[in-house]
């Protein structure tokens, strides 16, 4: 570039032209690489977001909500102070003591109804999940006030055979996250209007998603039911859904709500 | 993209960081709300039953 006259005027020859091109497609280029360049944050962003919204936020919201909703639950069937007609005290000896308890069926409720709740001391003190009729997804797993879903095909709660429900391992409050680490012999506790059903756990295997052997009454089995169990079913390996886990559990006794509130149950409300 | 954002937010720079964090804050809220529950049940398989 030359300054030609008095004035100042500048005069290009072909050499500034060329230049001048030059920065203009860089400038263009530069424009491009900033449009990609936060498209590339964006989507990064986006990706981090969602996976701890997935893997943390989304659970421990959902799951804050499942339990929030089991505790009212309870609390209801605490103040109804309802004597279950089926609990048989009649037989009841003079000081007091009972004889007999008669362990009674839940009736059968309507699809996506909360019937009752489950109590896992192993999962922690605040794990206090509504168990619903039938295992659709949208209505009952993946609801913030239910959480886990009976497999209808499967025997009532308190009836003779296998009490089988599902819940997710992982996101929408994830009722059964912690599903592998049961102990043998650890308690679950399903509460009902009319009391708590007690059930310790046994063993966990693992299965394909189809099947549907481990619903039997007795599972695996075509022979006749003579115990109760609980089956509980979740995704296996967790964030996948390639297989399932079934983790059972033996029933051991009921406790009825007129006797007051099981000491284990009494212990994890004052730890809360 | 976010250069020409922040070019077009009015106000002094005080006003302009508040209105950033309220923008941020709105589409996290949409992302949450609507967005992901939409991608983990259409693109995710989150089953857990047994069935036939």
């Amino acid at each position: 570039m030359r300054i030609d006259d008095e004035l100042g005027q500048r005069s290009y020859d072909a050499a500034d032209l060329e230049d001048l091109n030059r920065r203009a497609s860089r400038r263009r280029i530069n424009r491009i690489l900033d449009v990609v360049q936060d498209t590339g944050i964006t989507v990064g962003l986006l990706i981090l977001l969602f996976l701890g919204w997935h893997v943390w936020l989304n659970d421990i919201v959902a799951g804050a909500q499942q339990n929030q909703s089991s505790e009212e639950l309870s609390e209801q069937w605490a103040a109804a102070g309802i004597i279950v007609p089926e609990f048989d005290r009649a037989t009841g000896n003079s000081d007091g003591a009972i004889e007999k308890v008669t362990i009674p069926v839940e009736p059968r409720v309507e699809e996506k109804q909360g019937f009752a709740t489950m109590i896992v001391p192993r999962f922690g003190v605040d794990f206090d999940r509504v168990i619903a009729e039938g295992i659709d997804p949208k209505t009952v797993l993946n609801s913030a006030s239910t959480g886990i879903g009976h497999y209808e095909q499967s025997n009532l709660l308190g009836e003779v055979g296998n009490f089988a429900v599902a819940a997710h391992r992982t996101t929408y409050g994830a009722p059964f996250a912690e599903i592998e680490k049961l102990r043998v012999g650890d308690r679950i506790y399903i509460e009902t209007e009319a009391g708590w059903y007690i059930y310790r756990y046994r063993n966990t295997e693992y299965v394909w998603p189809k099947d549907v052997n481990v619903l039997r009454p007795v599972p695996r089995e075509t022979i006749e039911a003579r115990d109760r169990l609980l089956t509980m079913t979740s995704c296996h390996p967790e964030f996948s859904a390639a297989e399932r886990i079934i983790a059972y559990s033996v029933f051991e006794s009921f406790f009825p709500r007129a006797l007051g509130v099981p000491t284990e149950i009494q212990t994890l409300r004052a730890e809360k | 993209m976010y250069r020409a954002l922040w070019r077009i937010l009015p106000g002094p720079l005080w006003v302009r960081i508040l209105e950033a964090v309220v923008l941020v804050i709105l589409v996290v809220g949409a992302l949450v709300e609507w967005v992901f529950p939409w991608v983990l049940t259409t693109f995710i398989n989150t089953d857990v039953t047994v069935a036939e």
